[in-house]
């Protein structure tokens, strides 16, 4: 039975269009995967199926009549809800505060604190939480419970159709499986889920149907089981991808240019020690939460290590004090797998964020050259391929994927020896991921020495020299990638060596 | 499969310490100013005396009646920059009523009512124009204060006496009050708020939409028109406390409260109030105003020039803000 269908669905911002004609078919029950490149449109399809936008053209029918939201309350009452990318819950307030916000129970505009809690409670226990304590504040609550919350108030409000906007990407495996399991479980109630996601393994684990968007239209939809992940890319970027990862030669440069050994920065990161070559791309799997941001941060001293010993070539550092900016001089860079609140300046230029490393190169006695820098800036757009309109142009407004790109761009202008790479292709659509892989590639080929931190095996597997994985805060030796499979991989980052896991 | 699901982490757990220490903080300041001046005054028989108490309460009633509307505020995410100019306006407007011959009951509706016009003008600012809060009242409270000037023509409105003039006197009548009307208005004031903000699906609201605005929004709560009533009803408390002023000086001084601004932001932030948004609490907030209003008492007993107290307040906002750091930190 079919609950949502859209046609033809239009919307333009200014000039620009943003959907450019849509179909979708939502069958009550079902978990329709929405497919698509950053800048496809699938926000702005979420954000008019929500209220937050109105279509420019187009039909949708909801339960065989037409729907037209005014705004977000209209969507609820309707039975759409939304569960954003970022958790939206109010951490000040209890759970059943959060489960039931916007319909709290009252009387003549007192709270019935009383018959909260006990819908709050009944929509937990339907959904197998009983534990979570109604009364709690949500801040205290792990994050694996808050997104049991934030589900519930999607039940609580009585919802037929969950929107779901890359509910993972802030997610640690387990919670991660958490989350299918509750899905299913919704899709079981006859609940329909329309979910984004940038993992096409994730689609097929979870999805019944899907819609790929490109360019603002609709350009496939049907069953997740009658189509290749070749078909999908494919139909996401209009084109085959020949290739995703680039081709490697084999690295000409022996010497060593960064030695860590037995460094640790308790509580995560226990023991790590490894040695990386110039040219080299040095892989480090794990699990979320395993040790290795934390790895990473100790190295560039945003976390303080509390023993260890670390050479930059040829050079000994002081391992458990130091700065960022004294690892810069020391030749080190380091992306954030947080590039919004750690990563780069949003409300600043693209120009300022690239030189923002070593503004030195565009500038004299502390007066800025700002023909130097934009000239500078220019050239590295060109370079790494960064879509936008100049220079000048604030990062913010830039898609995921290329504020990525003027993150990577900015360790090229660093011209950082040692590149610390905390997923570099988190949350980006294939295109970009393309681009970043070049670029990474080109690093490793002037002589850079690469360590790349990735939840993604395939990446690891198709961009490494050799890998080495992290464990419950403890480094294993890093062997060339051909020794290992991505099984083994997964075997030492889950640590079942002997005993299985769970 | 459904034993993996139900086994969620436990939650981190808020040690007691700290736990108390956000509710018992502001009162365990409050006992040490006083023990603390109690013993440099050397005669705390005096400075605890009734006597002293009451003018300590009467003097806080303006701050304290202030404090309850900043704390709506402050929990909603935002600050209100124009309180001591509404507190002057509220005050030139209340005494240029009754001189007019307006019956006194009314002079005070009308003080308390430009105390909410204002307020809605800020919210319209903040919701309309989408100026952010603390700009918009930066704005009105040049506004409110030049206005307040123009009608009073740039001098204090001298007031027949009425009982308005009775409403913060030390010793009030009939003597049986113990304490003035004025103080007694701020204590059921304070209750009414704390009440209505833990107990009604408005007061819940004004924390969702402090806490985290977003989710607010997404979940159907209209947080332009609750902006409109949180920034209106402060300016009706705004307004009250005009009335106070006016009542305490006996005419309508258009200069009167100018940088109490910070005093009321500090009595709110000394006691619990978050300038994040979320957090905060009115009783905490009266018990910030008193700390202040018994230290600057405590200062002038010891015939401490007027600076000490200044340094004193300062460095008491800074504490207690570095508590509440400390508090939150290992929270997260």
């Amino acid at each position: 039975m079919t609950i949502l269908s859209l046609r033809d669905i239009k919307k333009h911002f200014g000039a620009t269009p943003a959907l450019d004609g849509v179909d979708l078919d939502l069958q009550k029950g079902e978990v329709h995967a929405l497919i698509g490149e950053n800048g496809a449109g699938k926000s702005t399809l979420m954000n008019i199926l929500f209220g937050a936008l109105r279509p420019d053209s187009g039909t949708m029918t909801l339960n065989n009549k037409p729907y037209a939201p005014d705004n977000t309350l209209d969507s609820r009452k309707s039975g759409i809800s939304l569960i954003h990318q970022e958790l939206l819950l109010a951490p000040h307030l209890s759970v059943a505060e959060n489960i039931l916000m916007g319909n709290e129970p009252r009387r003549f505009g007192w709270l019935d604190r009383k018959t909260m809690n006990a819908e709050a409670r009944k929509v937990l226990e339907s959904f197998d939480h009983p534990e979570i304590d109604v009364e709690a504040k949500v801040a205290t609550l792990s994050i694996a419970a808050q997104q049991v919350v934030e589900i519930c108030r999607a039940i609580a409000a009585k919802s037929e159709i969950i929107l779901m906007d890359e509910p993972t990407s802030s997610l640690p495996r387990d919670d991660v499986r958490r989350l299918f399991a509750q899905i299913l479980r919704l899709s079981a109630a006859g609940i329909s889920i329309i979910y984004i996601s940038h993992f096409l393994e994730e689609i097929r684990e979870i999805a019944d149907s899907f819609t790929v968007l490109r360019d603002g239209r609709s350009v496939a939809s049907g069953k997740i089981a009658d189509v290749s992940d070749d078909d999908l890319i494919s139909n996401m970027v209009g084109r085959s991808v020949e290739r995703l990862f680039p081709v490697r030669e084999h690295s000409k440069y022996t010497e060593t240019v960064l030695e860590v050994r037995e460094l640790s920065a308790p509580p995560r990161l226990r023991s790590a020690g490894f040695e990386l070559k110039r040219g080299e791309i040095l892989g480090i799997a794990g699990l979320m939460g395993s040790g290795r941001s934390e790895l990473l941060r100790a190295l560039f001293c945003i976390e303080t290590a509390a023993s260890g010993s670390i050479k930059v070539n040829g050079k000994m550092l002081a391992a458990t004090s130091g700065s960022p900016a004294g690892r810069i001089r020391y030749g080190i860079g380091y992306l954030s797998e947080d590039r919004k609140s750690e990563g780069l300046a949003l409300a600043l230029s693209i120009g300022d964020n690239l030189t923002m490393t070593r503004y030195s190169s565009c500038s004299s006695y502390g007066w800025l050259n700002l023909t130097k820098q934009s000239e500078q800036a220019e050239k590295l757009i060109d370079n790494v391929g960064i879509k936008a309109q100049d220079s000048e142009q604030k990062v913010g407004a830039l898609s995921g994927g290329n504020q990525q790109k003027v993150a990577i761009a900015r360790l090229i202008y660093q011209d950082a020896d040692v590149l610390l790479l905390d997923e570099p292709t988190r949350g980006i659509d294939i295109g970009s991921k393309a681009q970043v892989y070049q670029t990474i590639a080109e690093c490793a080929k002037k002589g850079k020495a690469v360590l790349l931190i990735s939840s993604y095996l395939p990446e690891l597997f198709g961009m490494c020299d050799r890998l080495a994985v992290m464990s419950r805060g403890r480094l294993t030796a890093a062997r060339p990638i051909s020794e290992w499979t991505p099984e083994s991989a997964m075997r030492s980052a889950i640590g079942s060596g002997t005993q299985t896991a769970n | 499969m459904s034993d993996e699901i139900t086994n969620i982490p436990a939650a981190p757990v808020q040690s007691f310490f700290r736990r108390w220490l956000t509710v018992l903080g502001p009162f365990l300041g409050l006992a040490l100013v006083i023990i603390a001046f109690s013993i440099l005054t050397g005669s705390p028989e005096k400075y605890l005396s009734p006597f002293n108490i009451r003018i300590v309460l009467s003097q806080t009633v303006i701050v304290a009646i202030s404090s309850i509307g900043m704390t709506i505020i402050i929990i909603s995410g935002g600050i209100d920059l124009s309180v001591g100019s509404v507190i002057a306006l509220a005050g030139v407007v209340t005494a240029l009523c009754i001189n007019a011959g307006v019956d006194p009951i009314f002079a005070v509706c009308a003080g308390v009512a430009a105390g909410g016009i204002v307020g809605l003008f800020n919210a319209l600012a903040i919701t309309g124009l989408r100026v952010v809060p603390f700009i918009a009242t930066l704005g009105t409270l040049g506004i409110a204060r030049g206005i307040a000037k123009w009608i009073a023509g740039q001098e204090p409105v001298n007031v027949a006496p009425t009982w308005i003039n009775e409403l913060v006197v030390t010793f009030p009548d009939p003597p049986w009050l113990v304490l003035s009307i004025g103080v007694w208005v701020a204590i059921i004031l304070a209750v009414l708020t704390a009440v209505v903000l833990r107990r009604t699906v408005f007061g819940r609201r004004v924390f969702a939409l402090g806490s985290n605005e977003a989710a607010a929004r997404a979940c159907g709560i209209s947080t332009g028109r609750l902006r409109i009533w949180i920034y209106s009803l402060a300016g009706l408390f705004f307004g009250l406390a005009g009335v106070m002023q006016m009542s305490r000086l006996r005419q309508g001084d258009p200069t009167v409260a100018a940088g109490s601004e910070l005093d009321i932001i500090a009595a709110v932030v000394i006691g619990g109030g978050s300038l994040n948004g979320g957090q905060g609490s009115v009783l905490g907030s009266i018990i910030g105003a008193l700390i202040m209003a018994f230290l600057r008492n405590g200062c002038q007993q010891m015939g401490w020039p007027n600076y000490v107290q200044e340094i004193i307040i300062g460095a008491i906002i800074v504490f207690a803000v570095a508590i509440d750091q400390f508090r939150t930190r290992d929270s997260k």
